[in-house]
């Protein structure tokens, strides 16, 4: 399930399996919680197996609150099916480049 | 919602439509193409390819996109629809139902051979399209317009981006209802390209009143597609209801844009970054949309006013769309609450079950009778008239129209026409007789035999068919009645028919009757369903390797069915096919011969009479007419002397009857019947068993078999 760990200064959340309504509930809270821990989030996508509109809206909604709380949010890691969706949605350049080494440079 | 109930439906739904896409084309072949028919085509592979889209089926939407063009181009009339052309288009409706098996297989890509069957096809396609690049086929480019009027006010004026502007804000309650917005675009992404796509989520709320299971998302995109309207706005199909969504075509004129502006929630600025980062408007286009907008201009006049203003809708044509969806969304309504889709394994066992429970009645019924007891044999005459009822309306659910089985042949006509190069219709009547489906699915192949057989070897050719003074197009037939508890099939053509003396030396040729035997025309016909016959002078793909008739006969056989043919030469043939309406359950009537009691299926009696012929003699005088009839007790080799009054119970099959003498009449029985151990598979004369009330095994006598041996014998004598 996820993990969250704390690295040097960057609270790590590392979100796997779905990433879809059925969690959604959970998946905020847990998402919400990290905010208030950190000033800098690390979201590691590596192991997503699914992302939907929900987990879309999840991500969407943590940047902006992050953004207003001056909480720096980072993606280190992506899987392909995140990778997709960002691409679909055009999302990267909002949510952020992903700095980790899974690259999602198969995607159209 | 259940994602797997989806996809069956969907693949349910699309199988139907692909079945009314080859009775259409069928249809359209044989009479002159109507635009109802050509719509109804369209619609069906519209339909699906939105459905595959919906469904993450990429390689499905391609592939019947390219079909949907083509169709698109015989609606324009830029083609049209030959017989070349219905063949490639029939090839095509195979190629999706394949593509649609393989997806309800679970598989989301097609196999490299149906990928290269599909490349095959979609080269002929192709060959259809070039005429494709004419103007007029293009999505309305209002560009070509005078550009007189757009010289005067700015916002009539076309922007300079060609792409189609999709503006998209979800229904809150569209995640709930198991619909993923993500999947819309996918699908839009298959229709053409996406140039450009923001996502909009303004209206979500702050984090702690965020519901994360509503939807706050809208998306803006610009979509450059050769798509209709009407194809882009079924995509949201599903979400209309719930959601907003505004399409507006390539080369829209601004004031659309500040209409559009408008009427979305967000604030204008920020829709006009948002259009801007799309590449739908330009700077200096934003600018002047935004400038009447913010001179409060009176713009809000409705879409469909300026759609109509620019010449592309009439307003009758919109609402005549919108009545006529409406309508089919009823239809599929009410049909959809009048029938059910039950597991066909669920109603065996129902049957199964109420065949027990006949079982058990009878017996009940006989210890009723032994107890003397007046209220119970009341109660259990109540209870049997109850288990008729329920036995009648178990065995009801099972039956099916042949229709559909007989609709599947216009396409194997259509396909023997041309591989034969004969033209031949296929004329059916009586779709609506219904019958058991066990024995409508096990009819398929006898049947498909002597439809061929019929093309093949039935039909002359077309010369021959004009030297005969017929009409160059050949008919066969298929009719289907009820005849006394049977369902009849009859198969007829109206080619060359049979000719006695050329079987007959085939028969002599094969050792099949001797050289000198003596054989009405029937028992000659009846030759051609024997093992290992065929006269036909050709063997071609179809038929005449000599295995055909008599596997027809097997099968039939193995329906408890007969199989009968009529012909007379030059006028044509007619291969008749009885079948029992059901398997499992009959009303019987008990005969007993000494101490063994047999059944008799009672739709075949006609009458019981008393027996009073000599003792030599196997026929009697039935109100004048010669009666042949069988002695039991000898057939079965039954011992002992049978009582001073026998009977005779006259049965009928077909047009032929015969007396079967019996020594006692037992009544009526409701017969459940268990088929015989492959032991007894070449017993003649029973053809199954079942259990009375006592627990005792009554045999069931197979009187077409019966009637025919009365006959013989009589026309031996």
């Amino acid at each position: 399930m996820n993990q969250t760990s704390e690295a040097s200064d960057a609270f790590r959340v590392c979100i796997e399996g779905e990433f879809t309504i059925y969690r959604a509930a959970e998946l905020k809270a847990e998402l919400l919680d990290a905010l208030q821990r950190a000033v800098a989030i690390e979201l590691d996508l590596t192991n997503v197996s699914e992302l939907d509109s929900a987990g879309v809206q999840l991500l969407l909604l943590l940047k902006r609150q992050a953004t207003a709380q001056g909480v720096v949010t980072r993606i280190v890691g992506q899987s392909p099916a995140v990778s997709e969706v960002f691409a679909l949605a055009n999302l990267s350049g909002y949510l952020g480049e992903i700095a980790g080494p899974v690259a999602g440079e198969n995607q159209k | 919602m259940n994602l797997d109930n989806i996809v069956r439906g969907f693949v349910a739904e699309s199988r139907e439509l692909l079945d009314g896409m080859e009775r259409d084309l069928l249809a359209a072949e044989s009479a002159t193409l109507d635009a109802e028919t050509l719509n109804s085509i369209f619609r069906a592979a519209h339909t699906i390819k939105g459905g595959a889209g919906l469904f993450g089926l990429p390689h499905v939407v391609a592939f019947t996109h390219l079909v949907e063009s083509v169709l698109d181009a015989l609606r324009d009339g830029r083609a049209t629809l030959d017989s070349e052309l219905v063949a490639l288009l029939l090839s095509c409706r195979d190629f999706i139902g394949l593509l649609i098996d393989s997806a309800e297989a679970g598989e989301v890509s097609p196999k490299e051979e149906q990928a290269q069957v599909g490349r095959e096809l979609l080269e002929q396609l192709r060959a259809y399209l070039p005429t494709l690049a004419e103007p007029g086929s293009e999505p309305p480019t209002p560009a070509a317009e005078s550009p007189s009027i757009v010289a005067g006010d700015p916002l009539l004026a076309p922007i300079a981006s060609n792409h189609w502007h999709i503006s998209l804000r979800f229904g809150p309650d569209v995640l709930r209802g198991g619909m993923d917005p993500l999947s819309f675009i996918r699908y839009l992404s298959s229709l053409g390209t996406i140039s450009g796509i923001v996502t909009v989520f303004d209206q979500m709320p702050s984090a702690e009143q965020m519901d994360p299971e509503s939807c706050y998302l809208g998306f803006e995109i610009a979509l450059s597609s050769e798509a209709d309207k009407t194809t882009l706005e079924s995509v949201f199909d599903f979400v209309r209801d719930s959601s907003s969504i505004r399409i507006l075509p390539p080369n829209s004129r601004i004031a659309e844009f500040t209409k559009l502006i408008a009427e979305l929630p967000e604030a204008a600025d920020r829709l006009g970054e948002i259009l801007q980062r799309c590449g739908t408007l330009t700077e200096r286009e934003l600018d002047a949309a935004l400038a009447v907008q913010q001179a409060e201009l009176p713009i809000a006049r409705p879409l469909g006013e300026i759609l109509i203003q620019r010449g592309s809708v009439h307003p009758e044509v919109v609402e005549a769309a919108l009545a006529k969806q409406q309508l089919v969304i009823d239809h599929g309504r009410s049909q959809e609450n009048r029938t059910i889709r039950v597991d066909s394994d669920k109603l065996d066992r129902l049957i199964n079950l109420v065949g027990e429970l006949i079982i058990s009645a009878a017996s009940t019924e006989v210890v009723a009778r032994r107890a003397r007891m007046p209220e119970l044999q009341a109660c259990t005459a109540t209870l049997s008239h109850l288990v008729e009822e329920v036995r009648d309306s178990a065995l009801q659910l099972r039956m099916v129209k042949i229709g559909s089985t007989f609709n599947r042949f216009q396409r194997v006509v259509h396909d023997v026409s041309r591989a034969t190069g004969k033209d031949i219709a296929l004329v059916v009547n009586g779709e609506e007789t219904e019958l058991d489906k066990t024995v409508v699915e096990q009819l398929g192949d006898p049947l498909l035999h002597l439809v061929r057989n019929a093309m093949d070897h039935g039909i002359e050719s077309g010369e021959l068919r004009e030297q005969r003074g017929k009409p160059t197009r050949g008919t066969v037939k298929l009719n289907a009645f009820h005849d006394s508890g049977n369902i009849v099939i009859e198969v007829s053509d109206d080619g060359g028919g049979l000719r006695c003396d050329k079987i007959r030396a085939k028969a002599v040729e094969r050792g099949l009757i001797e050289a000198t035997a003596e054989l009405s025309e029937n028992e000659i016909f009846s030759l051609i369903f024997e093992p290992g016959f065929s006269t036909a002078e050709q063997v071609t793909d179809l038929s005449g390797r000599g295995v055909g008739m008599d596997v027809v006969k097997r099968n039939i056989t193995a329906l408890r069915g007969s199989v009968s043919i009529a012909s007379q030469e030059g006028i044509g043939t007619t291969v008749t096919v009885r079948l029992p309406l059901t398997l499992a359950i009959i009303n019987g009537f008990l005969v007993g011969l000494g101490n063994a009691v047999f059944v008799l299926p009672l739709d075949v009696i006609e009458e019981c009479v008393e027996l009073s012929a000599e003792p030599a003699h196997d026929y009697t005088n039935l109100r004048g007419q010669l009666l042949p009839f069988i002695r039991l007790r000898e057939l079965f080799g039954i011992e002992g002397t049978p009582g001073p009054r026998q009977n005779i119970v006259i049965v009928k099959h077909g047009a032929t009857r015969a007396g079967l003498v019996v020594d006692t009449l037992l009544g009526e029985f409701q017969t459940v019947i268990k088929p015989l151990n492959k032991m007894f598979n070449q017993v003649k004369c029973i053809n199954g068993s079942s259990i009375l009330g006592s627990g005792e095994v009554a045999l069931i006598l197979d009187v077409p078999t019966l009637v025919r041996q009365a006959a013989q014998v009589s026309t031996n004598n």
